[in-house]
């Protein structure tokens, strides 16, 4: 089993998954550059978080057209485990191997800090050593994760259980008090029709080891571990 | 040469939240009149076209693959030259 933490200019959060997945979790990982036409014999892909291209024209919208790009859409549509961390969830918006785009937050400011996510969906790759409804504490950390998608597609979302994660409070609550950045239906992440691509701002890989207070983040790449493996 | 010139907003039933925070701080500055501000991007290219028509297939062709967001935006465009 092999993990690819693909690299793009300006990706900032390459380096945390990597070590989440290779040290904490003793997986064999590797970096692969975004001008890369081959995705390495790996069995799952993590687009990190960063400010990929400077966010210049929209957040992920040139990350999108990395030569790597081409390959990730191939696997993905072929059934492979693909995994977008906030900046990662905006290129696969902008790639379209998920629905809907991202706003500035609401409140119109860079918001750095731990939430609440309520776990909607346990039957996914990435979520399935989860309890139904367990209330997971991970950081955000964003200027824009304001989710949005036409109401048709927002509909599809919910009846075919594609909102893995929304904001909530510490009860599990989904409330507008607990929603960080104005998201539709406080939507913190989604799987694509087949659920084999997962997008979500909040980043798994700041709280897996004890040492960093948090380790509700290890429960994602554990799912996908373990699910990798029946497979 | 054909220069362009691009306007991109968000659709209108798109929530804009830079545009709502300026309104409010028009208004704090005592501008009560402005009933919306809606902020957006403002593009100039320098296209290489045999003529006008071919220079806007090109346009229209950049629009849709990279510079606007079908999802939330919508554009305008002029053509000079």
């Amino acid at each position: 089993m092999k993990f690819g933490v693909v690299v793009f200019p300006g990706s900032n959060c390459d380096h945390d998954c990597y070590h989440v997945l290779k040290d904490a979790l003793g997986q064999d990982t590797a970096y692969i550059w975004h001008k890369d036409r081959s995705l390495d014999g790996c069995d799952c892909i993590v687009l990190p978080g960063g400010f990929s291209y400077g966010d210049y024209l929209r957040t992920g919208a040139i990350a999108r057209f990395s030569p790597i790009m081409n390959e990730v859409e191939g696997f993905a549509k072929k059934g492979g485990i693909v995994i977008g961390i906030c900046n990662g969830f905006q290129v696969l918006l902008e790639s379209g191997l998920l629905p809907g785009a991202m706003r500035h937050n609401d409140s119109v400011k860079f918001v750095c800090k731990f939430v609440n996510l309520k776990t909607e969906n346990i039957d996914t790759p990435f979520t399935n050593r989860c309890n139904k409804g367990q209330v997971l504490r991970i950081p955000i950390a964003h200027g824009e994760g304001n989710y949005y998608v036409d109401d048709n597609t927002l509909k599809a979302l919910n009846k075919e259980n594609r909102i893995i994660f929304r904001y909530c409070d510490k009860n599990g609550e989904v409330t507008p008090d607990a929603n960080p950045n104005g998201s539709l239906e406080n939507i913190a992440g989604i799987v694509n029709k087949p659920g084999n691509v997962l997008g979500m701002m909040p980043h798994p890989e700041r709280c897996s080891e004890p040492v960093l207070g948090f380790v509700d983040g290890k429960l994602i790449f554990e799912s996908i571990i373990g699910w990798l493996r029946k497979r | 040469m054909f220069n362009v010139k691009v306007e991109v907003t968000l659709k209108k039933q798109v929530l804009d939240p830079q545009g709502l925070t300026v309104k409010h701080a028009l208004e704090s500055l005592g501008f009560n009149e402005v009933d919306e501000v809606r902020m957006g991007k403002f593009l100039e290219l320098k296209i290489e076209a045999k003529d006008r028509k071919e220079a806007e297939e090109k346009l229209r062709r950049m629009c849709e693959k990279l510079l606007v967001n079908p999802v939330i935006e919508d554009y305008t465009y002029q053509i000079e030259g």
